[in-house]
This record gives structure tokens, C-alpha cells and sequence, in this order.
């Protein structure tokens, strides 16, 4: 396999968009990322469009075809990459396996999700289609809903307070007051979090990622070919996926999928969680944040919300995380967020974090979820010169 | 929920209505839906049971905002449910206010209307849970 190195991001701003459709927010980022790279559009290889619900929300398929048309990238292999909110991820993963394999040498992947169009219970029914729809989705539960129940499941099997739990939101809006891409950049408090009304007992409004349009990209090339004063390697990529639906789970509390795809990433990059400088995870809920700690391996079940009261997630703690408003506060356009996510850490190693820098970061993680926990997507960058 | 389809409900009739679910042959443990293997030891050879319609409550959730064809319903109780044998579902709770659910609480199977497909399409049944009457 060949070394992989990241060439150049961009994206857009998370907000909704009215005036732009999925295919121009696409083509916005995409062009961004390779103006970073140095690259023209006919340089490109091969492309992976990260998205999840195009099908339900804009009726459109086939957005290869459709997203090469519009970045006039003529005669690209190019395909959609699917796996619920965790598209983006597994989307890069497929890139960096492209490039590594050696068949391709630069390779965009982008993610797009364009979900203020719908109404709410239009993407409420979009969001649920990660899950079973034969025999979970008759019963009306929906996404946050699945969430909710290991929220309350951790809460009783742990004996963990709420406003513990809740902290995650009031940390993420903290640091996308510095972000200019992320959708909400105030600051709230846990009062607020609290007081805010109830989506899917026990969560709150102010526990969940909001719905958001965007798009980001990403350029992947040979390491050996890359330029620039600073160098970015895909260290570890891995996925992993795990029994569908909750109720095939014998412990919910505890995501298998992120266990085991970040123990292969760790073993690829050859690092120990010590060794990770900054993470971007997937908290798309404020109980995600907790237990994706714990699964990464930063905490011992039962004990993420310790690092989270103690400031280790803060910048100069000890797993300084979702420094960019993690899904909470810089959003989750859906099948972008993965790529979001690789966009914030490759800023950290790049040392371009602004104010939300963590000094000389050499090493960063982005852990990216489908489902609940179905499929886990967990990427190692690390800074080579 | 893809496009109203009378065919898709109609073939899991007989696991719906009645409950069935698989057995692995090799670690005795049981799921529903019922898989062709084991979703817990990988065991090939699995068999289809009957599973008991009385368990109780693990967790639950209050859905306030619902999916399209559930709107008429809000707010109302979704729980995870440890059935008798071990057996764990998600189910829809009826006849029972959100406010008097808890861990633990003791429910059974009721058949119910479950869901409409929109204007055009078919009514949907299947089993809800409600708290157990002694
Ligand atoms: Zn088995």
C-alpha cells in the first residue's frame, strides 16, 4: 500500500442555505478543496460523493453522475457512498483505499446534505431510514428516540446525572463561537440546555445536532507527491459496523463498531489513544460525546462524563475534543459531517485552528457514527513535516 | 418507509402477528426479527420460535416529534422490552400514559393498528405492548 497524504479541504459554511441546492453547495466546496490542493478538476482520478439521504429529500439519485456534471469533472469514476450519517467517513475511507491501492493518484471525496428543503417529519422519516424499516420503524420511533433509549439506559445502568450528560452541548457551543463554518456560534448554558424543550425523553432540543445544509470536501494524493511546508498522512482508516438495529445489541451502552474500528485505525497509525492530540467525535447527542469517549478509549465505561466535568476535553487537557462545535453546534449536515470533521483536524495539524489551536498538534482522530452506533468510521491524520 | 407496498407488509405477516423470532441452535440465545444466523455467537443453524409476548420495560423514550403517518399520535411512549425468555424488542407502548411508564414495569402483547401509508395505501397491524393486566 502507498502512503496517503490530504492535499487540500474545503467547504461551506453549515446553515440552511435557502438560496443554494445540493448541487451547488457540492460544487462549492469541491472547488475550494481543490484550489487549496493546486490541483484542476482534470486532474482528478476518481470521485466519492458522501451523502445519505438524497434519494427521500430531493428524490435524486445517481449523484456521481449528476456532481461530476455540475464540477465538470468529464468521464470521473464517481459514485455515492452511503452509510447514514456516518457517509462521510466511510466515503474517505474508500478515497484513501483508492489512492493507497495505487490505481488512482488523486481522488476527491465530498459530502453534501441538503436537508432544509423538508419539512420535519419528512426528515424525521429521512433520519429513521438508517434503521430497520421492516420492524423498527413501524413502531413510530424516531432517530432521537433510539438515542433516548440508551440515554436512559446508560443513565440508570451508571447511575450518571443528566446535567452531566448535558455538559457535551454547552462545551461544543463554547468552541464554535470560533468557527466560522459552524451553523449555531453562540454560547448557551446548561440551565439552557436543560430548560429547553424535551424532543425524545430525556433528551433535550439543546442535547441534539440541529438540521443544517452544507458540504466539504476533501483531496487525497500520494504522500511522495504531496507539497507544501506542511504534510498530512492518513495514518489509520477503518470501519466497522455492528448488529443494525438496538435490539440486537447485548449491551447498549457500549458501541462495538467504535471499539473495534478505532483499535484497527490505533494499530495502522501504530499510536495508543495517548498519543492522539485532538479528536473530532461523533456527538450528534450529548450521550454520543460520552460514550464515544469511552469506546475510543480515553474513559472506562461509565466514566466519560468525568473527563468532560474534569476539562480534559478542553484545549490543554487530556483528549481535547469537537474544538470546532463538534455536531451539536457547527452542525451536522448529515452525510458532510465526516468530512467536516477531517476538515477541523486537518486545521489542528496544519497549526490554521485560529484560537481553537492545540499547540504543535502532531496527531488527530475523527470518529464518525451511522445509526446507532451501526457503523463507525474512525480516521488517524497525523502531521509528517 | 419507501413507497405504500401491499406485498412488503403482507410477507411478515407470520413474524409480526405472531411473535416469531429465531433461536440459534449452538448458544440457545433467541432475536427478533428472526435472522438466518446468529447475531450473537454467528451460529449458522438457527431455528424459528415462538417468542413469549410478556417482558418488561428496559428503557423507553417519549416521542414528542413524530415521523410522517405517526403525527396524529404525539405524544407517545417507544420502549425497549426484555421479553420473559430474554429477548429484547423495541416496541410501541398503548394504553398506558406516558407519565405512568418506568424500568421494570411489567408489559404484554396487544395486536394493533400500527401505521397508514399515507391517503393511498394499505393499514398496517402488528402487536404493541401494554402494561400486563393480572
Ligand atoms: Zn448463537
Amino acid at each position: 500500500m502507498r502512503r496517503v497524504a490530504i492535499l487540500g479541504v474545503g467547504l461551506t459554511e453549515v446553515k440552511e442555505h435557502w438560496d443554494k441546492s445540493l448541487r451547488k453547495l457540492f460544487v462549492e466546496a469541491a472547488t475550494a478543496a481543490l484550489k487549496d490542493a493546486g490541483l484542476d478538476v482534470n486532474q482528478l482520478d476518481a470521485m466519492y460523493v458522501a451523502n445519505m439521504s438524497s434519494g427521500y429529500l430531493q428524490g435524486q439519485e445517481h449523484l456521481g453522475s449528476l456532481l461530476s456534471t455540475w464540477l465538470g469533472a468529464k468521464g470521473i469514476p464517481a459514485c455515492k457512498i452511503e452509510a447514514a450519517c456516518a457517509s462521510g467517513g466511510v466515503a474517505f475511507h474508500q478515497a484513501f483505499l483508492a489512492v493507497a491501492s495505487g490505481l488512482y493518484d488523486y481522488v476527491l471525496v465530498g459530502g453534501v446534505e441538503k436537508m432544509s428543503d423538508a419539512i420535519t417529519s419528512d426528515i424525521l422519516t429521512a433520519l429513521m431510514m438508517a434503521d430497520d424499516q421492516d420492524y423498527i420503524a413501524p413502531t413510530g420511533v424516531t432517530f432521537v428516540g433510539l438515542n433516548a433509549l440508551v440515554y436512559r439506559y446508560y443513565m440508570a445502568k451508571y447511575r450518571v446525572r443528566q446535567e452531566d450528560i448535558a455538559l457535551m452541548a454547552v462545551h461544543d457551543h463554547e468552541y464554535a463561537a470560533n468557527n466560522p463554518y459552524a451553523q449555531f456560534r453562540n454560547r448557551i448554558t446548561l440551565d439552557q440546555v436543560l430548560s429547553s424543550p424535551l424532543v425524545a425523553d430525556p433528551i433535550h432540543l439543546l442535547e441534539s445536532s440541529p438540521i443544517g445544509d452544507g458540504a466539504a470536501a476533501l483531496i487525497l494524493g500520494p504522500l511522495e507527491r504531496s507539497k507544501g511546508e506542511v504534510v498530512v498522512e492518513v495514518a489509520g482508516s477503518s470501519v466497522a459496523t455492528d448488529n443494525l438495529s438496538l435490539q440486537l445489541r447485548e449491551d447498549i451502552t457500549t458501541m462495538y463498531a467504535t471499539i473495534k474500528a478505532s483499535r484497527e485505525a490505533y494499530r495502522m497509525a501504530k499510536v495508543e489513544p495517548k498519543d492522539v492530540d485532538v479528536i473530532e467525535m461523533h456527538d450528534a447527542f450529548t450521550i454520543l460525546g460520552v460514550i464515544n469517549l469511552e469506546d475510543l478509549g480515553f474513559a472506562e465505561k461509565g466514566k466519560g462524563v468525568e473527563l468532560i466535568k474534569e476539562g480534559e476535553i478542553e484545549i490543554g487537557g487530556k483528549v481535547p475534543s469537537n474544538l470546532f462545535g463538534g455536531l451539536k453546534a457547527r452542525g451536522h449536515p448529515v452525510g458532510a459531517t465526516g468530512l467536516y470533521q477531517l476538515i477541523e483536524v486537518v486545521w489542528q495539524l496544519r497549526g490554521e485552528a485560529g484560537k481553537n489551536q492545540v499547540e504543535g498538534a502532531e496527531i488527530g482522530l475523527a470518529q464518525n457514527v451511522g445509526g446507532v452506533g451501526s457503523t463507525v468510521s474512525v480516521n488517524i491524520l497525523r502531521r509528517v513535516k | 418507509m419507501g413507497v405504500p407496498s401491499v406485498p412488503r407488509v403482507w410477507r411478515e405477516i407470520k413474524y409480526k402477528y405472531n411473535l416469531i423470532g429465531s433461536k440459534c441452535v449452538k448458544c440457545g440465545k433467541a432475536c427478533y426479527p428472526p435472522l438466518t444466523v446468529c447475531p450473537y455467537c454467528g451460529g449458522k443453524e438457527v431455528r424459528e420460535v415462538k417468542l413469549p409476548e410478556r417482558g418488561k420495560v428496559i428503557s423507553y423514550t417519549i416521542i414528542r416529534y413524530a415521523p410522517r403517518g405517526f403525527e396524529k399520535l404525539v405524544p407517545y411512549v417507544v420502549a425497549l422490552i426484555e421479553l420473559v425468555d430474554g429477548t429484547r424488542l423495541i416496541s410501541q407502548l398503548t394504553d398506558v400514559e406516558p407519565e405512568e411508564v418506568s424500568i421494570g414495569m411489567e408489559v404484554e402483547a396487544v395486536f394493533r393498528r400500527l401505521r397508514e401509508q399515507g391517503n393511498s395505501g394499505i393499514i398496517e397491524y402488528g402487536l404493541k405492548f401494554r402494561p400486563l393486566r393480572r
